[in-house]
């Protein structure tokens, strides 16, 4: 169960090889004499990092950007849980949904961006649903393999002390499913920041997107490089916390990390 | 402790048997259209408190005559009678130990003995009583709050048949409780049983592979031959009621140990 992450010396050589690639980086720019506009230097970036945060512009933004993938995330996470809590029951209804969730998955979501801000605007409205539709599918997948794949001795054990089959779902079926569910939740959240993102490509009024196509077109490449280092920031930060509930929510699996496809 | 746990027993005088199989036949439908006959013409019956062992070479269809009386398998034909009453499906009168111990590793051993008193809404701390008695009897006190994969193979074992015993069942099923346990484990583990057997007063079923457990535990030894599966012989065992491991050296041991093989040979050949 518990792993060695790092002792020191994994430290020092994460570390060691962190400041080789920002070296790496700065000498490559500064020796080759790469304009800005192409390339910033690491440098650059922080300065830019600072005026975004000390201006409370990324504030803004990634508050916007933030609520929307959250929003979105719930959403999305809601209707799969409850759909694929169904489906996994139901094998009539997996008959009848799934061809259709099967083809809207194959539809790619960026393709399909553009309608739902024509239909719900520039608003926050059509980003969610974006970030939901994105988010469903993965959470929605893992949620009915997870409810169907209780093992048979199990469900035969619960079955000869006379368990009735809410029971057997209650006591085996959803317990069993928690950890793929919580795998699907991973997917989901990262893919989650995509959907935002994306959506405010298309047409928003505010958000990290909206800011990263306003600086691109203005040619303020180091400030994309400094946005692009909040949004892995914010990815890193979700996954994290996402990770940390479901170690605690599922403890007894020790295979929650390669369940993820 | 012998009063709490022989409580729900009490109309055990009345003179129908445990349980019994009257003609029960059992097909598997394939998908190669060829279906296996796990059982054929299976016809015996067990009185209350008798502990019955059943032996037969792997795939004779053991299991499924196990699973057919617990309810979790239906017979092709034929009838299951359990206390004088046609079965239909499982049944609280009867508490099961599998092959493996099929915990719920979300649960910690005290929830997993209370499993069977949670599908029967039991009375919480009545039930909770018990199975702190229970994991005291197969010797798991201390280990309540610990989850399955901290216990070892036999621990785990152990708690299943607690949990087997939460719901005083007048039936105890046991599938090759020991099976993956070493010699020396299986043998304590075989005489904490027949301890228990006083304890509880419950009629076992216990199915094995191996003959000197069969003989070493039972009133009665189920002998079964594969292909379809069938009785071969029910042989009585009048050995002593108080068994001490010694009891295997003895020449009637050995008497039994041979006449089972023998009839066990005469239809296939057994390792
Ligand atoms: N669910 C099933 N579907 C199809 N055939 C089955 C099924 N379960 C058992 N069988 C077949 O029925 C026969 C008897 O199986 P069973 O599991 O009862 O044997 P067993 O005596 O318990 O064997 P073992 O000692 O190896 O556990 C075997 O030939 C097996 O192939
Ligand atoms: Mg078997």
């Amino acid at each position: 169960m518990k792993k060695v992450t790092f002792n020191e010396r994994d430290m020092m050589l994460r570390v060691g090889f962190f400041v080789f690639v920002i070296a790496l980086w700065h000498f490559s720019v500064t020796l080759l004499d790469i304009s800005p506009l192409v390339f910033p230097a690491p440098w650059g970036v922080v300065v830019s990092l600072y005026q975004g945060i000390a201006s409370g512009e990324f504030l803004f933004h990634t508050g916007v950007t933030l609520y929307e993938t959250l929003m979105g995330f719930v959403i999305g996470a809601i209707v799969a849980l409850v759909l694929g809590g169904l489906i996994g029951q139901i094998r009539l209804l997996e008959k009848i949904f799934y061809p259709y969730i099967v083809a809207f998955q194959a539809m790619p979501k960026v393709a399909v961006a553009p309608l739902f801000v024509a239909w719900f605007g520039f608003g926050v409205t059509s980003k969610i649903i974006i970030t939901a539709t994105i988010v469903f599918f993965p959470i929605l997948a893992n949620t009915i393999v997870g409810l169907r794949s209780a093992p048979r001795e199990q469900i035969e054990m619960m079955a000869a002390f006379t368990a009735s089959p809410w029971q057997k779902f209650l006591m085996v079926r959803f317990p069993h499913a928690l950890p793929y569910i919580f795998a699907g939740l991973d997917v989901g959240i990262v893919l989650a920041i995509i959907g935002a993102i994306v959506g405010e490509f298309v047409g928003a009024q505010a958000g990290l997107g909206y800011l990263i196509l306003q600086r691109n077109f203005s040619m303020d490449i180091t400030g994309v490089f400094a946005i692009l280092i909040v949004l892995s920031a914010i990815g890193i930060g979700l996954h994290t916390i996402m990770k940390f509930i479901a170690k605690r929510t599922v403890f007894w699996s020790e295979t929650s990390e390669d369940l993820r496809q | 402790m012998k009063n709490a746990l022989s409580e729900g027993l009490d109309n055990t005088d009345s003179p129908c048997p445990a349980f019994c199989f009257q003609d029960v036949n059992k097909l598997y439908p394939s998908r190669d259209g060829l279906n296996v006959e796990a059982l054929r013409n299976i016809n015996f019956e067990v009185s209350r408190r008798e502990f019955v062992t059943v032996v037969g070479p792997s795939g004779c269809g053991k299991s499924t005559l196990l699973k057919i009386l617990a309810g979790i398998t239906d017979a092709t034909s034929g009838r299951v009678e359990i206390n004088g009453v046609l079965q239909q499906g499982p049944s609280v009168e009867i508490g099961v130990v599998f092959q493996s111990p099929v915990l719920l590793p979300w649960r910690n051993i005290l929830e997993n003995v209370l499993v069977p008193a949670e599908i029967q809404k039991r009375d919480k701390k009545q039930s909770k009583d018990k199975a702190y008695e229970l994991l005291n009897m197969v010797g798991l006190n201390g280990f309540e709050t610990k989850y399955p994969k901290e216990l070892s193979g036999g621990m785990q074992q152990r708690v299943g048949i607690a949990r087997a015993l939460i719901n005083d069942p007048s039936i105890l099923l046991m599938d090759e409780p020991f099976g993956a346990l070493d010699a020396m484990t299986r043998e304590s583990m075989n005489m904490e049983l027949l301890r228990l057997k006083e304890s509880i007063g419950a009629t076992i079923m216990l199915v094995t592979h191996s003959i000197p457990e069969a003989i070493f535990l039972g009133d009665r030894v189920v002998v079964m031959s594969p292909r379809p599966g069938c009785v071969e012989e029910i042989m009585t065992i009048d050995l002593p009621e108080k068994r001490e491991l010694s009891i295997i050296n003895s020449e009637k041991f050995g008497a039994y140990d041979s006449h089972i093989r023998h009839a066990l040979n005469s239809k296939v050949g057994l390792d």
